[in-house]
């Protein structure tokens, strides 16, 4: 147990001694004595830490866990190894604040940039940021970066997430730029619909890879039509996935972002999660927030500095096109440990075994159920399957500990990870067949 | 302070260099640039961009603030030097070797100083 209690009584004492006030009352003295609470703070007694904890126990019982979750759509449930955990609870990393001196933080500037490091590894990009507060908001900051003065219009894909959508149009209204949709075709972005919308006024064409939906797009293509409009290319991508496909670099995106919860974040209701992003050079000063940079020191030894401060603390103020300051640190130390902890090898091996799990199910469900897949395009670890009566479906599994897939329009969206055996494919298969088959 | 005879000036510490009567090279003063500081990034305007006159049309960016950059005239942007985006610096070394755009049809040339107006204009402005 550390020291959470910054200062002890004599120490206290010491202080109001240094500046001649006897005591904290006295220290308040200048408050009107109306305003004063005294000892009437409405509290019940302190507990003991049996008593809380059995008290919190008896809460986090009312959660339901499922022991297996067969659903993704935006947030993934993988496996984090032991080490993760136990690096990023040490207390110098849990209790650290925001570095507003920062380089005497040289600690939480290293984890920043090794973090940006393996982001770009990861993108292939020439450079990311310190992170922001979730993937839907790392989209909505990345449509903000392309927006110039005569391209004022953004572009974002159908089969992007409804809830990054949501995130973008909300900033789009911000920054008074005018948000069109790209529509769907087969569970794919319509390219050909796509290349007749973007004209010399559009700013940026946000895909996602692989999309809501599950499917593999064709990114570089789509790349090479927004490219030859004249607008940025922004892709938005699973971490996980970026593992074993085609880098967006190498698609010819200008900016990656995505949600980096599945880089060893717990799905924990929903957040914190944590948004990447990474640019190409080019787009280098536009990126919003902080960027840590690795310099050396009058000594020559290396050290870590907040770099390209061109923003909206800074420099930029009033003319910056974005206003976060922050960071998500500590999910970004995190997601570092964890992408260290993995490796490359690692992250590729998870990817494979989403892959390889994924269509194992999608196979079982069309060969055992008759079931077809509402798109034919390749797939990572998402699949939507037609399913006649997806309620009672997804009833049945919940009564047996499995958290089914997302129903969405014609179906359900089936998520499969590393993290879930063959033997629970199975039985799930076998659940359903109860329940739909006569 | 440099302030070359032969050149226009506008309040805004910007100079015109006249090319022919309908075009010019416009960039930023000696004293701009000094009050600046060292600048490290400039934000260039487009070619095919109309300028109008005490406008931004491009802004500049120092270690210590961003600034914009007001047009002298009204005109349409036919060249930038894109030089400077790899080397902003020259806007402090070279400044009126340094320009920024150069502007064709442009009108509004009657409203700024010649070097001497100029000279006299930075003096009650730091008085």
């Amino acid at each position: 147990m550390g020291t959470y209690v910054p200062t002890t009584t004599a120490e206290r004492k010491q202080m109001l001694d240094a500046i001649g006030v006897k005591s904290i009352g006295e220290l308040y003295a200048g408050v009107p004595e109306g305003l004063h609470i005294g000892n009437n703070l409405d509290l019940p007694e302190g507990l003991s830490e049996l008593e809380v904890r059995a008290a919190v126990t008896a809460a986090a019982d009312k959660n339901k866990v499922f022991r297996t979750i067969l659903r993704g759509a935006g947030a993934y449930n993988h496996f984090i190894p032991a080490a993760v955990r136990s690096i990023t609870s040490r207390e110098e990393f849990v209790t650290a604040y925001t570095p507003y001196q920062a380089e005497i933080n040289q600690g939480i500037l290293q984890s920043i940039f090794e973090f940006q490091t393996m982001i770009c590894m990861l993108t292939g990009m020439d450079t990311a940021n310190a992170s922001v507060y979730d993937g839907a908001s790392a989209a909505a900051e990345s449509v903000t970066m392309c927006r110039e003065r005569k391209r004022v219009k953004a572009y974002i894909s159908a089969c992007a997430n409804p809830q990054v959508i949501q995130t973008v149009k909300t900033y789009c209204f911000g920054s008074d730029t005018e948000l069109i949709l790209v529509p769907e075709k087969d569970g794919k972005t319509d390219a050909v619909a796509l290349a007749s919308m973007l004209g010399e006024d559009a700013a940026c064409f946000y895909l996602q890879q692989p999309n809501y939906y599950g499917q593999m797009e064709d990114a570089s293509e789509i790349g090479e039509i927004v490219h030859a409009a004249g607008a940025k290319f922004v892709m938005g991508v699973n971490p996980i996935a970026c593992a074993v496909m085609k880098t967006p670099f190498e698609c010819g995106a200008d900016i990656a972002v995505g949600e980096g919860q599945p880089l060893g974040l717990n799905l924990a209701y929903g957040g914190p999660y944590l948004g990447f992003m990474a640019c190409v050079k080019p787009m280098m000063r536009r990126l919003p927030g902080r960027i840590v940079g690795q310099t050396a020191d009058v000594c020559g030894a290396r050290g870590y500095v907040l770099t390209l401060t061109a923003r909206e603390q800074h420099i930029r103020r009033e003319k910056a096109s974005s206003n976060i300051c922050s960071n998500q640190a500590h999910c970004a130390f995190t997601a570092g440990v964890y992408m260290a902890a993995m490796g490359e090898a690692g992250l590729k091996e998870a990817a494979g075994l989403c892959i390889s799990k994924a269509h194992y199910l999608a196979g079982q469900m069309e060969k055992e159920l008759g079931w077809k897949l509402k798109y034919g395009g390749e797939f990572f670890h998402e699949f939507v399957a037609e399913c006649p009566c997806p309620d009672e479906v997804l009833q049945a599994l919940e009564g047996n500990g499995i958290l089914g897939g997302l129903p969405v329009e014609g179906g359900i969206l089936w998520c499969v990870t590393e993290v879930v055996p063959k033997a629970e494919l199975d039985r799930t298969i076998d659940i359903i067949r109860e329940v739909v088959l006569p | 302070m440099n302030i070359p005879e032969g050149l226009k000036y506008s309040k805004t510490h910007e100079w015109v260099k006249m090319l022919d009567a309908a075009s010019c090279l416009v960039g930023i003063t000696d004293f701009a640039q000094s009050e600046l500081g060292d600048l490290v990034f400039i934000n260039l305007p487009q070619t095919g961009d109309e300028a109008v006159m005490g406008e931004t049309f491009c802004d500049v960016e120092s270690v210590k603030a961003v600034s914009d950059v007001i047009s002298p005239v009204t005109g349409t942007v036919s060249e930038v030097n894109e030089e400077l985006l790899d080397s902003p610096q020259k806007l402090n070394e070279d400044a009126y070797g340094a320009w920024i755009a150069k502007i064709e049809n442009i009108t509004g040339t009657e409203e700024l100083m010649d070097a001497s107006a100029y000279e006299a204009f930075l003096q009650t402005e730091e008085a």
